[in-house]
């Protein structure tokens, strides 16, 4: 099983998706290595979220595989067929990969720290104690150690989006997805989040995957940057490049409109 | 005004209403139980992705349903004569009210966001663990002012167990009226003990709505 640093954390090999007749990705190949920091742009409805529910296994690709730190995910070739992978073993998978959502999705039946806690002791299986302390140094690196035994609806938007964050970052993920993890939140909220993010991107080593509309933020975390259209990567460049001197000219349509 | 109302018949049937009352109460408790657990179960069995099980399950919910409770009372008295027809009753009770409480339970589940189910397939969470832990908590909260309301209305049906011989409080009162010729007595005050005990307990289920809503 292949399994150092040179092995891709991701790997997408011609994957497809389709809703009805709407074809969202058609063959996408790409690779992000471990470590990476890979933001997607482009216009909405260009499959950039759906490349994260497809990691998540929140949604099933038509065609393809993906691959997670060289092993097939959702799908595998056998007997030359794509059958699809068991449940079990993609469970392996899955908790190996994290995913903050835009709308945070706290539990709301469960305090701030019932809720960091859940996946670590009915999934990984640690005992309570130390899910506990774990849990406690994470809100305490997310700014919210006061918070702890707060109901989620007590709090706001962005505190509630750094619990989730926080919640993603207890199972001690080796992937994390960011999807849109600012967009619903009043814009004053917004710059501790990504004050949280870019420490988190400062003192790990966590593969990151993130869709955004917030340009600066992107540059200033990401070592590349996806710009998507139609499915398809048009344009594939490190930040600064991409955000002052974009080749393809829908990337420079797109970055007129959003910049 | 002595012919219309006595209340020396009165005083003497009220003994034997409370007695029914307290019948009827317990029917309806036993047969809330069960509607309540059994309700949940066929509200989950339901949202299975696998159709030999929720097709047999769906088409069971569609026959009790769209049959009479006081047939299937009888009837199932009529197939279990060796058990006692209350507990009978309180099991087509519970049966019958399942179905309508499945409805409740299937509302509930439904009104827990998508995102919710979504936060634990990224945390991993078996489904299991997803129901117990994070849905069910959710969609039962919104279930229980229609929990109550079924409550109530099945608290109303429990006569029909007098078709199957269970003295409840309705029963009690017909072998009173039967038994000395005078039914305004024991009719009026078994209404008025059922209104004694469903209009506070509809007050209660209406102040949980409007604290759930």
């Amino acid at each position: 099983m292949p399994d150092n640093d040179l092995t891709p954390a991701i790997e997408f090999q011609g994957v497809g998706k389709r809703f009805g007749d709407n074809v969202v990705l058609d063959g996408l190949d790409f690779t992000v290595a471990k470590g990476d920091r890979v933001t997607l742009i482009g216009p909405s409805g260009s499959g950039k979220t759906t490349i994260l529910r497809l990691l998540m296994t929140l949604e099933e690709a038509n065609d393809g595989l993906i691959l997670v730190d060289g092993q097939p995910y959702t799908h595998e070739i056998r007997g030359g067929r794509r059958v699809a992978i068991p449940e079990k073993r993609r469970s392996l998978v899955r908790r190996r990969v994290g995913m903050v959502f835009q709308q945070f999705n706290l539990f709301p039946n469960m305090s701030v720290l019932e809720n960091i806690i859940e996946a670590p002791v009915h999934v990984l299986g640690i005992s309570r104690a130390q899910a506990v302390a774990r849990a406690e140094d994470l809100l305490e690196k997310v700014g919210l150690a006061d918070k702890r035994d707060a109901r989620c609806t007590q709090l706001s938007g962005g505190q509630q989006q750094r619990v989730a964050i926080a919640r993603a970052l207890a199972m001690e993920p080796e992937i994390l997805l960011l999807d849109e993890v600012t967009s619903a939140l009043d814009p004053e909220l917004v710059a501790d989040v990504l004050g949280v993010l870019r420490n988190i991107a400062e003192t790990t080593d966590i593969t990151m995957l993130i869709v955004t509309h917030e340009m600066q933020f992107a540059r200033e975390v990401s070592n590349r940057v996806l710009m998507f259209d139609g499915g398809k990567i048009i344009e594939e460049a490190d930040p600064e490049s991409i955000f002052t001197s974009p080749e393809h000219e829908r990337t420079q349509e797109f970055l007129r409109a959003v910049l | 005004m002595n012919d219309l109302w006595s209340w020396d018949h009165a005083a003497a049937v009220l003994p034997d209403l409370l007695k029914g009352l307290g019948i009827t109460v317990l029917a309806t408790v036993v047969g809330m139980i069960i509607a309540a657990v059994l309700g949940l179960v066929v509200a989950v069995v339901r949202r299975s992705r696998v159709r030999a099980v929720t097709m047999p399950v769906g088409f069971l919910v569609e026959f009790i349903r769209s049959t009479p409770l006081l047939v299937q009372l009888v009837f199932a008295n009529l197939m279990f004569t060796q058990f006692p027809s209350l507990a009978v009753g309180c099991v087509v009770l519970g049966i019958h009210y399942a179905t309508y409480m499945s409805e409740v339970y299937r509302a509930g589940i439904d009104a827990v966001p998508g995102g919710q189910w979504e936060a634990a397939v990224a945390l991993d969470l078996p489904r299991s663990r997803t129901w117990r832990a994070v849905i069910l908590p959710q969609a039962i909260r919104n279930t229980l002012p229609g929990l109550g309301n079924y409550a109530i209305s099945m608290f109303k049906e429990t006569p029909f167990l007098a078709f199957i011989y269970v003295v409840e409080m309705y029963a009690a009162a017909q072998a009173y009226g039967g038994a000395n010729f005078r039914y305004i007595e024991a009719i009026t005050l078994a209404g008025l003990l059922f209104l004694l005990v469903s209009y506070p307990t509809s007050l209660l289920v209406r102040r949980m709505e409007n604290r759930l809503a």
